[in-house]
């Protein structure tokens, strides 16, 4: 760095007295030597040495204005001047050095912590939910957006709230065909539920009319496991009882479900069908507008208008209150959006679920 | 339901070209369900052959094989090689040529064998699939076909149909027959509709008159519900058949289509019917029958043995067909073996009758009996089919056995009237939500066979004696519905009342899961079934609920645990090499409590409300079930990397899992040393919800561990996740808190090693007073220095005062305060 004093640094010469050792020569060699010694500091520690021999105390420059002290009054000024701007220089001269080295070091610092970034593993691990469960979540959130609430009950119950008040007679071939877990004694007339139904007559003899309810959860029946079949599987199912509601009610409210799922394209189609609890019955089949394979129908589940015979169970007017109620399995409709095989749903391999993460 | 093709269009017509798919679809628009389609294995050209010569030629294999030359119709005859020996010149046979294809599939080709060329092949019975005769060539002169030579075989031999099958309701059992069926083929699609049951042929034998009563006597003295056990009881005579007849191939061939296997023809014959018309038919040797029959409840200790050989003993419930020999046959389900028709038996006794529903599921059940009759009278028979189905059986024992109709039969009917219902004016569209009009509503019902009237205030529907189950207004509606159209049913959201969205409990519930989730834990679903060891390994002595059918008889207990369910998935899991594991589940288990009886002994009727009291006691009838979450650590917690080293799971992962739990859900565990008889001794901790344990965690024992092929160390968990919700309290409680200065300080304190350091803990925090912002213990040291039996806690301390900058001075005076309570409560000293 070249040094050149400012013009307002210039001082007369002639008038500095013998007796001072600060004399423009004097102060013009510290600052060269300071100057030098500065930018010749390669790192810190060199920097900090040229500190300590131009900069401070006992260092010619420190020397040269110590010497002020002794210079006449009528001259101090300009000689003062001339110090402090060449001690001014040098201090500045050491700053940008200082920070040009720290610059330097942090750069090569930085260089040295640098790490492959495609070796590093994780510390924390993915966590999954279960994707029957977070699908459930999902449809339950639909029909909570349309005001319904989501009701529950017992997995174990008494076969009344399973099968009587569903209007299966205790003598009717349906309710044989149901593969129905029964529990010990024989006689305790308790089972395991073998569809969500039971719920639907919890909620209308614990509710005040009107009732929009869906029930999500486990169901039992005593098929083994295979591809297709499971002993434990899950129902979403849906009641509504109003005054006046019809089975276009039941078909509106199911188009609403399917074009939230499966987009604006999907549509409902009903098909005569029989359950005890419902009469007229019908199978809806679900227009899947972005089916893998090409959009198609696709068999979804059951649905009708309640049994007058359940409602009376439930101590409902059938003449004042009707409805309808639905339901579809689960597992299916997790097979709509990914095929696989029912039995990757309950073995419980970690790979299965955290496929999915928390998204289904 | 498997309905042959050719069948159905004899009892409705099908166009030429519609396929056994095409027919389907139009049964599935009026509520029959599709399913399988059995196509016919069998392929042309297979057609008739005379055999003009043939030459014995014995083989070195001490095989004789005859070279054969068969005219099969083409001018010129062919040279077949054929092995059997039970044919002769000029018999006419069936003869497969080569592209025709049997079933197996066997193609057949022309091939050179035994030094000829077979240009064929002269098919078996057994080849044709017509039947299990070992005897060798099918001679169409035994089946009394006679044709030219070159006439296509598989017409003629009733080969070459397809059937398809269909789901039938449990409410439509008319729909079991080709009748039923047809019907609604033409209720679907306008077809003509043929009723096997009114053609002109059957009226005259149904109106041949009785002139010889069969004594029959119908003696019910322990009706069901009120419905006597047999409402008809047809019966009809036919001598004098040969029953050495065959039963042809064209019937054998439906059968086998339907799913039945020719047994023989008068049995055939019964089935045929029982399937054309939905009635089932018994036939009895008239020459077994001792005196006349009596339809009677069983007595107690009687016995019958039926015609699968089983000695039964019999239930007062049973429908029983008697003579004066005792029961000869469990009513609509099974006949005796004493009556049964054999190959000697030349006269028949032809029953066709009507059977209670409930008294038929109950002794099919009873006996574990199902049978296509049994089937079929469970569902409902038409009352007023059987006197056409007594005839047709009679018809066709006359026509194929050479028998001959009797004048002796019986007819007994008490069959109710069918079902009238007011069906008001609007109901269809009020419920249906459609726009049917009158004449449509009118003519759906029409369509089934109803009888409409119009009446005040809508019409006065008389369902058809085939369908029982239209009793009620709503049933007649989805007729109307299922015949005019479930595509008019327009679609119309239902606007429900403002709702409260999800309860609390399931808000709860689902954070819970996320943040387990989110923790790296994967949710899994497991079977709640256990086994005996399974459940006392976790819960000893505890009751379990035992299922009655368990699917693994091994497993036939409900969980108190998710744990041994989760340990098996962690298992299945590690032997599929995934190693380091940390799952969780969420799920519901059953609590029955020692020596409380569950269950309700008799069931209201589902048919009206049963009372207030009657539903608190139903609801009170089950055992306690909650809602658990649990989990499961295996291998790793943090895994092996490159700068990283692995962090084994252990039991501070299973406390973590249990702490994380509680703060989803707002609540704060207490840790105790604890103990489980699954678990570590000394690695155990209960988790209190204030005075309350509402879980554990803990290490599995090691020696269950090494029982279940798991690692010595498996860190586990289980939370009652419904008691820990609902004991926490809904609001959360939040206090002001300063912005002053803290000061921070370290205290080592020197106690016994008995002392847990958490109740150290629990005293400096106590007597360090309000001004102890928080407080973590930070290390535990034995060793040199100590005194062998204790141990120095080192707890990190920061003090702060809400209203000041507190002074070193005043943090000390407030920790020596916390010193002071630990140093009486467990005489902790200060470390030097």
């Amino acid at each position: 760095m070249a040094f050149a004093p400012s013009s307002s640094a210039q001082v007369d010469s002639t008038a500095v007295s013998d007796a001072t050792p600060i004399t423009e020569s004097a102060v013009a060699d510290a600052v060269a030597a300071a100057t030098i010694a500065i930018s010749d500091a390669a790192d810190s520690t060199a920097l900090k040495a040229a500190r300590a021999a131009h900069v401070a105390e006992g260092s010619p420059l420190a020397r040269l204005n110590g010497a002020l002290r002794d210079v006449p009054a009528d001259q101090r000024p300009a000689l003062g001047k001339l110090v402090g701007q060449a001690r001014g220089r040098v201090n500045q001269l050491f700053l940008a050095r200082e920070a040009e080295l720290s610059a330097a070091e942090e750069t090569a610092r930085l260089a040295a912590e640098a790490v492959d970034v495609t070796a590093l593993g994780g510390r924390w691990s993915a966590g999954a939910r279960h994707p029957l469960n977070l699908l459930m979540d999902e449809m339950s959130d639909i029909f909570v957006g349309m005001g319904w609430e989501v009701a529950e009950g017992p997995e174990l119950e008494n076969e009344w709230f399973n099968f009587d008040a569903l209007n299966f007679d205790e003598d009717h071939p349906a309710r044989a065909m149901q593969d129905t877990f029964f529990v010990e004694p024989a006689d305790s007339h308790l089972v395991l539920r073998t569809h969500t139904s039971p719920v639907q007559i919890r909620s209308l003899l614990d509710r005040p009319l009107p009732v929009y309810v869906v029930a999500p959860g486990r169901t039992f029946r005593t098929d083994e496991l295979d591809a297709t079949h499971t002993p434990v599987f899950h129902q979403i199912e849906g009641i509504a009882i109003d005054k006046g509601l019809t089975m276009a009610h039941l078909r509106g409210t199911l188009e609403h479900l399917a074009r939230a799922m499966f987009g604006d394209e999907a549509k409902i189609r009903l098909r005569p069908n029989y359950f005890p609890f419902t009469e007229p019955s019908a199978e809806m089949d679900v227009w899947q507008p972005n089916a893998k394979g090409g959009p198609r129908w696709i068999e979804w589940g059951g649905c009708g208008m309640v049994n007058r015979n359940v409602l009376r169970a439930c101590g409902i007017d059938p003449e004042e209150y009707q409805g309808f109620a639905f339901g579809m399995g689960i597992e299916r409709t997790l097979l709509f959006r990914n095929e696989g095989d029912m039995r990757d749903m309950i073995e419980g391999d970690v790979r299965f679920s955290k496929q999915y993460g928390m998204v289904v | 339901m498997r309905v042959p093709v050719s069948w159905l269009r004899e009892v409705v017509e099908i166009p030429a070209e519609a396929t056994p798919e095409d027919i389907q679809a139009a049964l599935v628009r009026v509520g029959l369900e599709e399913e399988a389609v059995h196509r016919s294995e069998i392929e042309g050209p297979i057609v008739v052959g005379r055999v003009v010569s043939f030459v014995d030629e014995p083989q070195s294999n001490g095989k004789t094989i005859r070279w054969c030359q068969v005219d099969v119709g083409e001018g010129e005859p062919r040279g077949i090689v054929c092995g059997a020996q039970n044919f002769f010149e000029g018999d006419l046979v069936v003869v497969t040529l080569p592209g025709a294809v049997l079933p197996g599939p066997f193609p057949i080709s022309a091939r050179k064998t035994y030094g000829h060329v077979s240009d064929g092949m002269i098919a078996s019975v057994r080849e044709l699939g017509i039947g299990d005769d070992h005897d060798g060539i099918l001679r169409l002169s035994t089946l009394g076909i006679d044709a030219e030579p070159g006439t296509d075989a598989l017409p003629l031999l009733g080969l070459g149909d397809s059937a398809f099958e269909i789901n039938v309701t449990p409410d439509r059992g008319y729909a079991l027959s080709m009748r039923g069926v047809g019907r609604e083929y033409s209720n679907s699609t306008g077809a003509r509709f043929d009723d096997p049951a009114e053609r002109a042929a059957l009226r005259e034998l149904i109106d041949a008159p009785i002139a010889q009563e069969f004594p029959v006597r119908v003696d019910d003295r322990a009706p069901i519900r009120g419905n006597t056990g047999c409402s008809v009881f047809v019966t009809r005579v036919v001598r004098g058949i040969d029953p050495t007849r065959p039963t042809p191939s064209w019937m054998v061939a439906r059968l086998a289509l339907a799913g039945v296997r020719s047994l023989s023809l008068p049995i055939d014959i019964t089935n045929y019917v029982m399937f054309e018309l939905g009635q089932p038919i018994h036939g009895y040797d008239l020459a077994k029958l001792t005196g006349g029959i009596t339809v009677r409840r069983a007595q107690p200790g009687e016995r019958l043995t039926t015609l699968d050989g089983a000695d039964r003993a019999l239930h007062p419930e049973d429908m029983l067909i008697t003579d004066d020999s005792g029961p000869i046959g469990l009513a609509g389900v099974m006949g005796g073996a004493t009556t049964e028709m054999t190959g000697s038996t030349t006269d028949v006794l032809i029953e066709a009758a009507n059977f209670d529903p409930v008294s038929i599921a109950r002794t099919a059940r009873r006996h574990k009996l199902p049978s296509e009759a049994s089937k079929r009278f469970e569902r409902g028979v038409d009352p007023e089919v059987a006197d056409a189905a007594a005839a047709r059986v009679a018809q066709l024992l006359v026509e194929l056995a050479g028998g001959t109709l009797d004048v002796l039969g019986s007819r007994f009917s008490e069959a109710k009237p069918a079902h009238s219902t007011l069906l008001r004016a609007g109901f269809v569209n009020d419920l249906t939500g459609a726009d049917y009009t009158d004449a449509e509503t009118r003519a759906a019902l029409e369509a089934i066979g109803a009888t409409v009237r119009e009446v005040d205030g809508g019409l006065e529907v008389t369902a058809p004696s085939w369908r029982p189950d239209l009793d009620d207004e709503p049933t007649l509606a989805e007729e109307v519905a299922r015949i005019v159209g479930y595509d008019r049913i327009p679609s119309t959201l239902p606007v429900a009342p403002p709702g409260r969205g999800l309860t609390r409990q399931q808000r709860l519930r689902r954070a819970a899961a996320q943040m387990l989730a989110a923790n790296g834990l994967a949710e899994v679903q497991v079977y709640p079934f256990l086994s005996k060891a399974a459940h006392e390994r976790f819960s000893g002595d505890a009751p379990a609920v035992r299922l009655a059918n368990p699917l693994d008889g091994e497993a036939p207990l409900l969980r108190r645990s998710l744990l041994p369910g989760l340990l098996d998935t962690a298992h299945r899991n590690r032997s599929r090499g995934l190693i380091d594991l940390a799952l969780f589940e969420v799920g519901t288990v059953f609590l029955p409590e020692q020596g409380v009886r569950y269950g309700s002994e008799a069931l209201p009727s589902g048919t009206s409300y049963p009372g207030d009291a009657t539903i608190a006691a139903l609801e009170s009838s089950i055992p306690p079930q909650a809602r658990h979450i649990a989990a499961v650590f295996t291998g790793d917690r943090v895994l092996r990397h490159p700068a990283q080293p692995a962090v084994a799971a252990s039991l501070v992962d299973a406390l973590d899992a249990a702490r994380q739990v509680a703060a989803a859900v707002g609540a704060t565990l207490r840790v105790e040393q604890g103990n489980h008889l699954a678990l570590h001794p000394g690695r155990t901790a209960e988790l209190y919800l204030g005075d309350t344990v509402v879980g554990l965690a803990g290490e599995l024992l090691p020696a269950i561990a090494d029982e279940l092929d798991l690692p010595r160390v498996v860190p586990v968990m289980e939370l009652d996740l419904d008691a820990l919700i609902a004991g926490t309290a809904p609001e959360v409680t939040v206090t002001p808190f300063s912005s002053y200065p803290a000061a921070t300080q370290d205290l080592s304190l020197v106690v016994d090693r008995s002392v847990p350091a958490g109740d150290v803990l629990a005293a400096v925090v106590e007597g360090a007073g309000d001004l102890l912002e928080h407080a973590d213990l930070v290390d535990d040291y034995r060793g040199a220095g100590m005194a062998d039996d204790q141990k120095s806690l080192t707890f990190a301390l920061r003090f702060r005062a809400p209203d000041r900058t507190l002074t070193a001075a005043e943090a000390t005076e407030a920790k020596l305060a916390g010193v002071a309570v630990a140093a009486e409560r467990f005489g902790a000293t200060l470390r030097e």
